[in-house]
């Protein structure tokens, strides 16, 4: 083997180690990272249970504000109407993770305002009913559905007692990192997962009500602001009836 | 009772093969629908997300209950020794597992994910009944199977009795694990009931029969075999027993619900005012799937004659689909009651605004996966007969009936 040939190959295994290096540098820094990062890295404790208390008596009548922030903020307002769908029809078919729902007391005639979404149940019927295990509850007591592994049966949708999941009926062409979704499984509220695992401590729905009427926090934690409007103002939880433990409180329903 | 001999279907092979050719076309139209509903997204059937279970798994309950019903002949021959029945069994046990697959390949091929059937057979929750029905499903296929077996294969005759009874008792829970899809549920007024469980099985009892004796009446006439007119009264008999038990059922359902106020609203939903669901009601599952047939069965002309026996057990089974249709899109139909003693009068996502039931409009991809799985049940029944021993060469009453009087 002549000398130039030898040089060649040395100057060839030190061009590829470098690029491996660079290559591969900032994935041995992104997994050194999380130690110091932890929360992400580490499992939820059941030291926290997350949970909302709504007053009615400041849920404004017309006013769809936590509405719009969810599909802003989860993605919602991505999902597009397929082409050749009836718009009646897709109404009916499109993802709501919240909604605006107005009452009338049969009696009194007293009208009441209320948003309804997922009621992160301590015992939710959704999970019991998931074939799969798909539709979990984290020991920090939001429900929430595991996308890999729901095989699209909406039998949790049969079962949840607040009609709050929905089953994505058609491709989806965009959709958010934190937020990613597909055709054919069934998803609903997560209190914002993505937020409070990095460290946030509010809910889109919450931030966006100018009234007030969403105190959002740590339900364990008796000097938390939800806790202490608990302490304070008398509250329900829908359907009281199943006994279901839910983490949304509503006052003056 | 003289020793009975088992053949293969004997029909040409021109029309057993046109057969095969048309229950295949319309098997290969149900994997088109298929294909169209996955590959657009269920956006293009009439299922919402008020209507969550639709037209499909109207098909495959019905094929799934009716499937633990038509093992019942067998059962009345094994498990009951009940000699008359034991020609019968082969071609019930066939049934069975080929109305199950049937009922199943609909079921499985409407899932937002069929690609995802492993993962359904990889992760379990055992607290979900869906799960206990996978287990039960599966082992209905091999319970049956081998029954079978040990019905065909004389060195097993000392384990034909056992696994029927095996059988009959993993059909019970099978029926009940269905019935339990609903009657586990908490959330909706019409389910919710413990008495849908012991339902399902007296409906399973009344369909899978009715589609037996279908079945079997027109196998035999297309060959050309004997079926005996006393047979084939003890069969009609019991399907008349049958039907006035899902009658019975039905009447203790609804006057238990008739009698909490809780429960007066969705009762004035499906008896007055629910529309499609009330006409199906009336008409379907009480007309024509119970009233007419049992008039038929007992009346003393018609209910001896072929062509009576054929109309009430037609009627049986339709009425049998107009049932599972009020009790899956029914209940569904109806509004969840968040709220006593409130009407909700606006909703951002379709909550039964004014009690208004939800909307449902069955589209027709729905219906051809729905037709495709009826056709799958005949086209495995078929093949099954005609590579296989499971038709007794006869059943005219002086070699089926061992009380059949000499003239």
């Amino acid at each position: 083997m002549s000398r130039t040939e030898q040089q060649g190959r040395r100057v060839f295994l030190k061009k590829t180690a470098s690029a491996a290096a660079v290559a591969i540098a900032p994935g041995v820094m992104l997994h050194a990272l999380p130690a110091a990062a932890a929360p992400r890295a580490e499992a939820v404790s059941g030291e926290i249970r997350w949970g909302m208390l709504i007053d009615a008596n400041k849920c404004a009548d017309g006013c769809n504000d936590c509405v719009t922030a969810c599909d802003k903020e989860n993605g919602l307002d991505l999902v597009d109407m397929p082409e050749g769908a009836d718009e009646a029809h897709w109404e009916r078919q499109r993802p709501r993770w919240i909604r605006q729902v107005k009452l009338k007391d049969n009696l009194s005639g007293k009208i009441t305002n209320l948003p309804m979404m997922c009621q992160h149940c301590e015992k939710p019927p959704c999970v019991d009913v998931c074939p799969t295990g798909a539709s979990f509850r984290r020991a920090d007591g939001i429900v929430m559905v595991d996308r890999h592994i729901c095989i699209g049966c909406r039998y949790c949708m049969m079962a949840c007692p607040y009609k709050a999941r929905s089953f994505i009926h058609a491709e989806v062409a965009e959709k958010l990192t934190h937020t990613p979704r597909g055709k054919g499984c069934v998803e609903s509220c997560n209190l914002c997962v993505h937020r409070l695992d990095n460290g946030e401590s509010t809910t889109a729905c919450q931030d966006a009500c100018k009234h007030q009427a969403i105190v959002f926090g740590d339900l364990n934690d008796p000097e938390s602001a939800v806790s202490r409007a608990l302490k304070k103002y008398p509250s329900v939880q829908i359907r009281a009836d199943l006994k279901l433990n839910t983490g949304i409180r509503y006052s003056n329903v | 009772m003289k020793k009975i001999h088992f053949s293969e279907w004997g029909i040409d092979s021109p029309r057993y093969w046109g057969m095969l050719a048309v229950l295949g076309s319309i098997v290969a139209i149900a994997g088109g629908a298929v294909y169209y509903m996955e590959h657009n997204g269920h956006w293009v059937t009439g299922m919402t997300n008020q209507v969550v279970w639709g037209i499909p798994h109207v098909f495959a309950i019905f094929l799934i209950v009716a499937a633990s019903g038509a093992l019942n002949i067998a059962s009345i021959g094994t498990a009951f020794g009940k000699k008359v029945y034991k020609p019968l069994g082969r071609l019930s046990a066939l049934l069975a597992i080929a109305l199950l697959a049937g009922g199943l390949a609909v079921l499985v091929l409407d899932l937002g994910q069929p690609g995802r059937l492993l993962v359904a057979m990889t992760h379990y929750n055992f607290k979900s009944i869906f799960a206990w029905n996978i287990y039960l499903y599966t082992g209905f296929f091999a319970i049956v199977a081998v029954y079978i077996w040990f019905m065909m294969d004389r060195r097993m005759k000392a384990w034909y009795k056992p696994i029927g009874i095996f059988a009959f008792v993993w059909r019970l829970l099978l029926t009940t694990g269905t019935g339990s899809i609903f009657g586990f549920l908490v959330a909706r007024q019409g389910y919710d009931a413990a008495i849908l469980a012991p339902m399902f099985v007296i409906m399973s009892f009344a369909y899978g029969l009715a589609v037996y004796l279908l079945v079997l009446m027109f196998v035999f006439k297309a060959d050309g075999r004997e079926l005996g007119a006393a047979l084939l009264k003890r069969l009609k008999n019991l399907l008349g027993v049958f039907v006035a038990a899902v009658l019975y059922f039905t009447l203790v359902y609804h006057l238990a619900n008739l009698y909490g106020t809780e429960n007066h609203a969705y009762e004035a939903f499906i008896l007055k005012d629910g529309g499609i669901y009330t006409l199906l009601f009336w008409g379907g599952w009480v007309l024509a799937g119970c009233l007419i047939p049992l008039g038929i069965i007992y009346h003393p002309g018609l209910g001896n004659t072929r062509g009576g026996i054929i109309a009430a057990a037609t009627l049986v089974i339709l009425g049998g689909f107009a049932t599972v249709y009020v009790i899956v899109i029914g209940g569904q139909a109806f509004p969840m009651a968040m709220f006593p003693g409130k009407t909700i009068i606006a909703s951002g996502f379709f909550d039964g605004v004014n009690g208004q039931p939800m909307l449902y409009a069955p589209s027709l991809p729905e219906f051809l996966l729905g037709l495709g799985g009826v056709a799958l049940v005949l086209l495995l029944t078929f093949i099954g007969i005609r590579m296989l021993r499971f038709l007794p060469a006869t059943l005219s009453d002086e070699v089926a009936d061992p009380h059949h009087a000499k003239p």
